[in-house]
C-alpha cells in the first residue's frame, strides 16, 4: 500500500515534470486546498483506501493539466481510522486550522452525518461520494452516490421478471439497510409482487443457517439481499453451500461494491443480479482511459470499485465547477454546480440535479459471472426520485436535514 | 494524618492546575480533551478495581450509557445541564442493579468479569439493532449502528446558546477530572474507602468484623459507574456523535490496559496510563507503517511481564530516590493473581 | 416434519460449533486455570493457515484437519515458552498478557493478510430433506465435534499423558515429586489447546469469511461457554454448549439471529447467577 502510493507519487511527479512547468508558475496565491477525511485504516479501509487512491489520481491528473485557475491543487488528507469520533475532530481541524476550500470524503452515513453540520456551520463546501440511503437535503452538500430508488427501481422489476412475484428481503440492520428494504418492498408491490419476509442483521452476524431454513419455509421466488460487509459475505457462501443458489435466484444492491464478487468463488457468485453505477467491465473510452491511468499509477486495477470511482467523479465535478465559476469561493461554485453541471467519466455521464444536489446518473444491470460483473443493460440518466420526492433546494434553499422518505 | 491529607490535596490541586494550564502550550487542546476524558474513565476503573478489587470487564458499558444518556436527554431537553447530571445517575443506577445482582449472588472474580463483559455485549448488540424508526426515546432516534449525531453540546448552565467546544471544553473537562480526582482521594481516605481496601485484601476477615460486604461493593461499583458515565457525557460533548462502538470489547479492553500500564492501586496511575497510551495511539494512527494494535498489544505484554505494577509506582520510587529516599512508596498490593478456582 | 428435521440439524450444528470454538479454551482453562483471551485469534490463525494452504494446492481436508492444528499448536508452543510460562499462578496477569497477544495478532493479520474478507468455498455439497435444502457442511461440523469430544475423553481417561496431566493439574507438587515436570506438562497442554483452536478456526473458515478481527466474535462465546461449563472438562463443555446452542437456535429461528445471540447472553447471566461455579460444579462433580 505505502509502496504503491510512493510509486504513484513518483509517477505523478514525472508527469508534472514532463509538462516542464515550474511550480511557481502555478498562480500567485498558493495552492488550492482540498480537504479529505477517509478511513484509510481500520475496518472500513477496504472502502476508504481505494477512495484515497482515486482522489490522488484525480488531483494528479488535474495538476498535470495545469491545475485549476492556474493554481495547483493540494490534498490535505486525514485518516479517520474507521473511528466515528475522529471525523468531527478532523473536520474541525480542516476548517479551522487548514482552512481548506472544499471537503471531500466520509465513508459510512454515520461519518457523513457526524461532519455535515460542522462543515455547514463553517461554510465549507462538502462532497459525499458514496452510495447511501438517500434523503439528505442541504445546500452546502453534494452527493453523487446512487440512492436506493435509483438502484431498486431498476433492479427489483428486472430480478422479479427473471424469477417470480414472491420476494424475501435480507438487509443489513442500519440506516441504509432499513431504508433500502422499504424501497424494495415498495417496488415489489408496484410490480404486482408480494414481500413474504424481511429480516435485518447487524453487521457482525455471520451465521445464517437458521435464516436459510426460515427462507425456505416462506418459499419465495427471489431473495433480495442488501447485506453489507465482511461478515455478511458468509450468507452468500452458506446459501451456496446449502445448494440454494440452484433453487432461488439472488439479487443485491450492495454485493460487489467492495469487489466482493472477487472473493466469492465462481460457483458461489454466478447468477447474482445487481445494479450499479459502475463496473470495471464497462467498455467505454472514458473507462478504459481511467483504468489505464490507474494502472500507470498503482500497478493494477484490482482495487477499483464503485465507490472509488464515484469519489473520483466527485473530485472531478468539483474541479469542473471551479473552472466554470472562475473561483473557489463557496457560493459561486455551488451556483455553477446547480446549473445542471454535467461531466463524463469512467462511470458514464453524471449530472447534478439542482433540486436535490444529488446526481443523475447511468445505472447498469449486471449479473455475476465467473467473478466478473457482466453487463446486461444500461439505463441512462436515472434521477434520484426518492430524494426528489422530499427535497427541493430550489424552493427551500435553507433546508438542512436528512429526510426519512415516507413510502 | 489530617496534615497528610491536606498536603496531599494541596499537592494535587497545584500539580493539576499547572498541568491544566501548561499542557495547552505544548499540545492541541482538542487532543488534550480526549486524554482528559479517557483519564477520567481510567480513574473510574482504577477506583473499583485497584482499590475495591472488582475486576470489571465491562466498564465501557457505563461509559457508553453516560454518553447515550447525555445525547438522548440533550435532544429531548434542549440544553445540557440536566443531561449531564442524568449521565452520572443513569449509569450509577444501572451499576447498582447489576452490582446487587452479582454481589448478592456472591460471584467470584472470573465470573464477575464474564457477567460485566456480557452486560456490555448485550447493550452493544441491542443498540446496534435500533436503526428502525420504532426505536425512539422522546424525540431522539437511537439510530442503530450509525448512532446519534446532532445533539446539543455542553453549554453554560442556564444559557443553552453558550455552547462549550474547543478550548473552553478542555478547561471544563480538565477541571472536572481534577474535582473527580479529589473526590476519589477523599473517598479513599474516608472509612468507606478504608473498608473497601480491606475488602480487597481479605473479604472474609472484613465480613467477620461485621461489615456488609455486598452492600459496600455494590455502592463502590455504582460510584465507579457514575464517574465513567460523566466521562461518557464529556466524550459525547467532544465527539459530537455517539455510536454503539462505545460499548465494544475494544473500548473495555483499552480501559483495562490503561490501568495496568499506569499502575493499579494508585490514583494517578490509571489517569497517566490513559493519557500516555491514548497519545501513543494517536501518534501511531498518523502513520501507516506499523499497525496500531500490534504496538498496543506489545506494550501490554511487556508491561505484564516486566513491569506488572505499572508506571506510577516506579515513578514514585524514582521520586523517592531523587528526594533522598526518605519516603518509601506506599506498599499497596494490587489485587492480582486471583485464586485459581475463582 | 421436514422442517423439524432441518431445525434439529441447525440446533445440533449450533451446539457443535460452540463445542468446537470452546474446546481449546476449555482444555487450557480446565487443566491450567489459564484464560487465553487470544483464543479467538488462534482460531483465526487456523483459518488463515487453511486458506493459505489451500491456495498453495493442499487438499482442503488435509489443510483443515492436519496442517492448521499443527501450525497453530507450534505457534502456541512458542508463545507459551516466551510469555505464559512466566505467569502461571497469576490468573489475571495471564489473562491480560493473552489479551495483549490477541491485539498483536490482529495487528499482524492486518499487516499480512490485509483488512478485507477472505475465505474458501465449503468442500461438501448441500443435500435435501423433503422440501428443504440443508448445508452439508453443517453435518461435517457436527461429526468433527462429536469425534473431538470422544478423543478428549479417550486421551484423558485412557492414556498415560492424560493421567499425568490430570495429576499435575490437581497437585503439581506431587506430580513433580514423582518425577513429572509440571513445566513440560503445562507446555504440552497449552500446545494441545492451541492446536484445538487452530482446528476449530480451520473447520469454521469455509462457513464464515475471515477478517483479522473475526476472533472477537468467537472469544466472547467461547469464554462464556467455558466459564458456564465449570470445572469438569468434557461434561462441562457438552452441557454448556448444549444449553446455549439450543437457546440460541430456537430464538434465532423463531425471531432473528440477533435475538438468538441476546437470548444466549441473557441465559449465560442467569445461569451464572444460579450456578456461580458453573454447571458441572453442581451436577457432574468429580467426573471428566
Amino acid at each position: 500500500m505505502t509502496l504503491n502510493r510512493r510509486r504513484f507519487l513518483t509517477a505523478s511527479a514525472a508527469a508534472t515534470g514532463a509538462l516542464a512547468m515550474p511550480t511557481w508558475a502555478l498562480g500567485q496565491t498558493g495552492p488550492i486546498r482540498m480537504g479529505t477525511v477517509l478511513d484509510v485504516s481500520g475496518i472500513f479501509d477496504a472502502y476508504g483506501t481505494p477512495m484515497d487512491m482515486a482522489q490522488r489520481l484525480a488531483v494528479a491528473q488535474i495538476n498535470a493539466d495545469g491545475g485549476l485557475l492556474g493554481r495547483e491543487v493540494e490534498i490535505v488528507g486525514y485518516d479517520t481510522q474507521s473511528d466515528m469520533a475522529l471525523y468531527t475532530q478532523f473536520a474541525q481541524r480542516l476548517v479551522r486550522q487548514d482552512r481548506v476550500d472544499v471537503v471531500q470524503g466520509g465513508v459510512l452515513s454515520a461519518s457523513r452525518e457526524a461532519i455535515r453540520q460542522t462543515l455547514r456551520r463553517a461554510e465549507t463546501l462538502y462532497f459525499y461520494n458514496v452510495q447511501y440511503e438517500g434523503g439528505v437535503c442541504d445546500r452546502n452538500t453534494f452527493i453523487n452516490g446512487v440512492t436506493p430508488a435509483q438502484q431498486a427501481e431498476v433492479l427489483v422489476p428486472w430480478a422479479m421478471s427473471e424469477s417470480g412475484p414472491r420476494v424475501y428481503i435480507l438487509a443489513a440492520d442500519y440506516n441504509y439497510g432499513q431504508i433500502t428494504a422499504r424501497w424494495i418492498q415498495k417496488f415489489v408491490a408496484d410490480n404486482g409482487g408480494e414481500t413474504v419476509g424481511v429480516d435485518f442483521f447487524p453487521l457482525d452476524v455471520s451465521d445464517f443457517g437458521s435464516t436459510i431454513a426460515r427462507i425456505q419455509t416462506a418459499a419465495p421466488d427471489l431473495v433480495v439481499a442488501p447485506l453489507v460487509g465482511g461478515a455478511h459475505l458468509s450468507f452468500f457462501r452458506q446459501w451456496a453451500a446449502a445448494g440454494m443458489n440452484q433453487r432461488i435466484p439472488l439479487a443485491s444492491t450492495t454485493m460487489g461494491v467492495g469487489n466482493e464478487h472477487r472473493v466469492l468463488t465462481a460457483e458461489e457468485g454466478n447468477g447474482i443480479m445487481v445494479a450499479y453505477n459502475y463496473s470495471q467491465g464497462l467498455d467505454t473510452p472514458a473507462n478504459n482511459a481511467f483504468k489505464e491511468a490507474w494502472t500507470a499509477a498503482y500497478g493494477d486495477t484490482n482495487l477499483i470499485h464503485e465507490i472509488a470511482v464515484s469519489h473520483y467523479m466527485g473530485v472531478q465535478l468539483w474541479a469542473e465547477a471551479v473552472r466554470r465559476a472562475g473561483t473557489v469561493d463557496r457560493m459561486p461554485v455551488i451556483e455553477a454546480l446547480e446549473d445542471n453541471l454535467s461531466i463524463e467519466g469512467p462511470s458514464g455521464v453524471m449530472t447534478i440535479d439542482p433540486q436535490t444536489h444529488h446526481a443523475i446518473l447511468d445505472v447498469h444491470k449486471m449479473v455475476f459471472n465467473n467473478q466478473e460483473m457482466e453487463l446486461v443493460e444500461t439505463l441512462p440518466q436515472r434521477p434520484p426520485v426518492d430524494t426528489q420526492a422530499v427535497c427541493d433546494l430550489i424552493a427551500n434553499p435553507d433546508e438542512n436535514t436528512q429526510f426519512e422518505i415516507e413510502i | 494524618m489530617q496534615g497528610d491529607a491536606r498536603r496531599d490535596t494541596g499537592l494535587a490541586v497545584i500539580l493539576g492546575a499547572v498541568l491544566i494550564l501548561g499542557l495547552p502550550l505544548i499540545a492541541d487542546t482538542n487532543m488534550l480533551t480526549l486524554l482528559v476524558v479517557y483519564g477520567m474513565l481510567a480513574l473510574s476503573l482504577g477506583l473499583i478495581w485497584g482499590f475495591g478489587g472488582i475486576l470489571c470487564f465491562g466498564q465501557a458499558a457505563f461509559f457508553g450509557l453516560g454518553a447515550y444518556t447525555f445525547a438522548i436527554a440533550g435532544i429531548n431537553i434542549g440544553e445540557s445541564t440536566l443531561p449531564l447530571i442524568l449521565a452520572v445517575l443513569v449509569p450509577a443506577a444501572a451499576a447498582a442493579l447489576l452490582g446487587a445482582f452479582m454481589f448478592y449472588g456472591r460471584l467470584g472474580d472470573v465470573y464477575l468479569a464474564v457477567i460485566t463483559l456480557v452486560f456490555s455485549l448485550i447493550l452493544f448488540r441491542w443498540l446496534s439493532t435500533t436503526a428502525g424508526p420504532a426505536y425512539v426515546i422522546g424525540n431522539a432516534r437511537l439510530g442503530g449502528y450509525n448512532g446519534i449525531p446532532g445533539f446539543p453540546l455542553l453549554n453554560v448552565p442556564g444559557y443553552p446558546r453558550w455552547e462549550l467546544w474547543g478550548d473552553p471544553l478542555y478547561y471544563v473537562a480538565a477541571a472536572a477530572l481534577l474535582i473527580v480526582f479529589l473526590l476519589v482521594s477523599w473517598l479513599l481516605r474516608s472509612s468507606f474507602g478504608r473498608i473497601a481496601i480491606g475488602i480487597r485484601e481479605n473479604e472474609e476477615r472484613v465480613s467477620l468484623l461485621g461489615y456488609d460486604i455486598r452492600a459496600r461493593k455494590t455502592v463502590l461499583f455504582a460510584i465507579g459507574a457514575g464517574i465513567a458515565g460523566l466521562a461518557g457525557a464529556l466524550f459525547a460533548a467532544w465527539a459530537e456523535v455517539v455510536t454503539p462502538s462505545l460499548f465494544g470489547l475494544q473500548q473495555s479492553a483499552e480501559i483495562i490496559i490503561w490501568c495496568i500500564v499506569g499502575g493499579l492501586g494508585t490514583r494517578f496511575g490509571p489517569v497517566l496510563g490513559a493519557a500516555v497510551l491514548t497519545w501513543v495511539k494517536i501518534v501511531l494512527g498518523g502513520q501507516g507503517a506499523i499497525d496500531n494494535m500490534l504496538v498496543m498489544g506489545l506494550i501490554l505484554v511487556l508491561f505484564v511481564l516486566f513491569l506488572p505494577r505499572g508506571i506510577a509506582p516506579e515513578l514514585a520510587r524514582l521520586w523517592g530516590w531523587v528526594t533522598g529516599g526518605t519516603r518509601r512508596p506506599a506498599r499497596r498490593r494490587a489485587p492480582r493473581g486471583g485464586t485459581a478456582d475463582g | 416434519m421436514d422442517l423439524s428435521v432441518v431445525i434439529l440439524i441447525e440446533v445440533l450444528y449450533a451446539i457443535a460449533s460452540l463445542i468446537l470454538i470452546s474446546a481449546g479454551l476449555a482444555v487450557v482453562f480446565g487443566m491450567m486455570k489459564v484464560i487465553n483471551l487470544a483464543h479467538g485469534e488462534f482460531m483465526v490463525l487456523g483459518g488463515y493457515t487453511t486458506i493459505t494452504a489451500v491456495g498453495l494446492g493442499v487438499n482442503i481436508f488435509v489443510a483443515m484437519l492436519i496442517v492448521a492444528p499443527i501450525v497453530v499448536g507450534l505457534f502456541g508452543l512458542i508463545v507459551e515458552r516466551l510469555v505464559f510460562r512466566h505467569l502461571y499462578g497469576r490468573m489475571i496477569d495471564t489473562m491480560l498478557a493473552s489479551w495483549g497477544l490477541s491485539l498483536m495478532m490482529i495487528g499482524g493479520f492486518k499487516m499480512i493478510f490485509g483488512n478485507t474478507t477472505t475465505g474458501v468455498a465449503g468442500p461438501i455439497p448441500g443435500f435435501t430433506v423433503g422440501n428443504y435444502q440443508v448445508n452439508g457442511y453443517n453435518l461435517f461440523i457436527i461429526v468433527v465435534s462429536v469425534l473431538l469430544l470422544l478423543a478428549m475423553l479417550a486421551l484423558l481417561r485412557g492414556t498415560r499423558f492424560g493421567l499425568i496431566a490430570r495429576g499435575t493439574m490437581q497437585r503439581a507438587d506431587m506430580a513433580a515429586a514423582m518425577g513429572h515436570s509440571p513445566d513440560r506438562i503445562y507446555m504440552m497442554t497449552f500446545a494441545l489447546g492451541s492446536a484445538l483452536a487452530g482446528l476449530a478456526g480451520a473447520v469454521l473458515a469455509p462457513l464464515v469469511g475471515l477478517v483479522p478481527t473475526a476472533g472477537a466474535a468467537f472469544i466472547a462465546k467461547a469464554f462464556i461457554t467455558v466459564i458456564a461449563g465449570g470445572p469438569v472438562l468434557v461434561a462441562g463443555l457438552a452441557s454448556a454448549a448444549g444449553t446455549f446452542g439450543l437457546v440460541n437456535q430456537v430464538f434465532s429461528f423463531l425471531v432473528s439471529p440477533v435475538v438468538g445471540d441476546v437470548a444466549l447472553l441473557v441465559t449465560a447471566i442467569v445461569l451464572l447467577r444460579l450456578l456461580p461455579r458453573g454447571i458441572t460444579a453442581r451436577f457432574f462433580r468429580g467426573r471428566l
